[in-house]
């Protein structure tokens, strides 16, 4: 399992970019914190999810 | 015009001289000089932050005045150029600079890296992105973002989360632009003011 924004999600083995994509973020719009590590826009397809990892994404809407 | 000296005595009513120390050698940078950007960047100046980098590429129209600092003197100037004027009538003794240029990947690192604190106050959902991720990844700074603060619902929905150890969040990180949902002055200005208190407490603790 992994945790992610605080509930556990049947998500390891899933890249984090299949992750947001099944998920209906939009990969522009967010930030995504893997086990207290910022991941760089590169990384989201490249980083795999493991069972115990912790991850938060940050999902931004508009205005300012 | 008031001498620093009267402004500083103006100040010292108030507060401990450490206070205003720590407030007058403090650097702050604002990317974004909008509805949050232009706020905070007055709430910092009036609060007598004494290092102001602030940062945008845009200039100042007539879809602006309904949230931002600008009034219809500066439609037409570069934002960077009419927040300079605005401060400066606020507290002409402050240290600002600015950079009229759009912020990239690219940038990030040579524009903010000198800065302990950055508020994130751009409006488009993925510039915000970007900026945070890029900060995070690229410099040292603790990040105060702005997210969620369009419409006239609730103002007590707007409130600062403590993300990480470098970052956080100001809004109901809910209510997006778009759909018949504008932004008005006064949740901006709210979901500005939390930034702006953020960075001071971050300053003075």
């Amino acid at each position: 399992m992994v945790t992610i924004n605080g509930e556990n999600v049947n998500a390891a083995g899933k890249t984090v970019a299949q992750y947001i994509d099944e998920a209906g973020y939009n990969a522009s719009r967010i930030v995504v914190e893997r086990n207290l590590v910022i991941l760089k826009a590169d990384e989201l397809s490249s980083t795999v999810l493991e069972d115990g990892d912790t991850v938060e994404i940050l999902n931004f809407v508009g205005g300012g | 015009m008031i001498s620093k000296q009267e402004l500083d005595r103006a100040f010292d009513a108030r507060f401990d001289p450490g206070i205003k120390n720590k407030l007058q050698s403090a650097r702050v940078a604002v990317a974004g000089l909008g509805g949050l950007g232009s706020n905070i960047a007055v709430m910092l100046a009036r609060s007598g932050v004494g290092h102001l980098f602030l940062v945008d590429f845009d200039r100042v129209d007539t879809t602006n005045l309904n949230r931002q600092a600008y009034t219809v003197f500066h439609l037409g100037m570069n934002k960077t150029d009419a927040i300079l004027q605005i401060l400066n009538d606020i507290n002409p003794y402050l240290d600002i600079k600015t950079e009229c240029v759009r912020v990239t990947p690219e940038n990030v690192a040579s524009l903010f890296g000198g800065f302990p604190i950055v508020c994130e106050a751009f409006d488009k959902p993925d510039q915000k992105a970007m900026l945070v991720r890029e900060l995070l990844t690229q410099t040292e700074a603790v990040v105060v973002s702005g997210n969620g603060m369009a419409g006239f619902n609730d103002a007590n929905t707007i409130k600062t989360s403590k993300l990480n150890s470098r970052l956080f969040v100001c809004g109901d990180r809910t209510t997006d632009v778009g759909g018949g949902t504008g932004l008005m002055a006064p949740r901006v200005a709210v979901c500005a003011g939390h930034q702006a208190n953020k960075v001071i407490e971050l300053i003075l603790k």
